[in-house]
């Protein structure tokens, strides 16, 4: 069972996807994207040895609205200071020391900062737990360093650690 | 079929792709107007963000009432979008932050245990 489903949380999702690119729930779909995601997910299991488990499904919900806001939020920000007459944003690096430490909650992390138009993951060090991210704009380093572990690494905590 | 549209309902569609694509298109210009590469790898987001968003909604919601049935695939082009920008943008940003510190340009953050000075 283990050797067929290595990722199942990742076979189930793709049959999801699949099943809504196809707009159709019948049977022959089910059979066919199953297959794909049956082999997606051995395939996968190759470059992603470590389990995927989510602890708390419910946080995840929690967490697609705090990111929606937030982007929704950051977007007109950052609109806002480009259409200005001369844009001087106040750019920054900033070093963040991370406690999150799994591989997805990485990912998701990064995904997140990224797809937020004020700021960009750059660099992560392994070593060090820490990141690189550069900040569009500015105000306050520790306060803009505490608003995303209060907001996002917390709840990724909890729900891949 | 395009002449029945209700007109809430062309109101609500036009409100979300001409918003859409003015967040684009500020990107598109941030993209000419800032100063530097950091800077400018930020614009470009609001139009996979927010900008694309809104105008997947608008079609999401415009095909879901003209065709009687719910259509949300186009939420799976916004989740790729968003999960493949980080792979670009870190790819792009940490060549740019490696020939920095190759050519010991000014306001770029140093590697504390530096393995390349």
């Amino acid at each position: 069972m283990k050797r067929l489903f290595p990722h199942p949380l990742l076979a189930v999702i793709l049959l999801i996807l699949w099943l809504i690119l196809q707009q159709s729930a019948g049977l022959g779909h089910i059979l066919l994207g199953g297959v794909i995601a049956i082999l997606a997910s051995l395939a996968a299991s190759l470059i992603i040895p470590e389990p995927l488990i989510v602890r708390r499904p419910l946080k995840v919900l929690q967490l697609i609205v705090v990111a929606g806001l937030d982007i929704v939020r950051s977007n007109i920000a950052v609109m806002l200071i480009l259409f200005s007459p001369r844009p001087q944003p106040t750019a920054a690096f900033i070093e963040m020391p991370l406690k999150l430490t799994n591989t997805f909650g990485l990912a998701v992390l990064a995904c997140l900062i990224t797809a937020t138009p004020g700021s960009a993951w750059l660099e992560y060090d392994r070593e060090r737990s820490t990141v690189l991210i550069h900040v569009f704009d500015l105000v306050d380093a520790d306060e803009w360093v505490e608003t995303i572990k209060n907001r996002y690494e917390s709840l990724l905590m909890e729900i891949f650690q | 079929m395009i002449d029945d549209l209700p007109l809430w309902l062309s109101i609500l569609v036009s409100v979300l792709v001409v918003g859409g694509a003015l967040l684009t298109m500020a990107g598109c210009f941030g993209m000419v107007r800032l100063q530097n590469f950091y800077l400018r790898i930020h614009a470009p987001t609001m139009g996979t963000s927010m900008g694309g968003g809104l105008i997947l909604l608008a079609s999401a919601i415009y095909f879901t009432i003209t065709r009687d049935r719910l259509i949300v695939h186009e939420m799976i082009i916004f989740l790729f979008v968003t999960v493949t920008t980080p792979v670009t943008l870190m790819l792009l940003a940490r060549a740019t932050l490696f020939r920095d510190r190759i050519e010991g340009n000014d306001g770029v953050p140093k590697r504390i245990n530096g393995d390349q000075q």
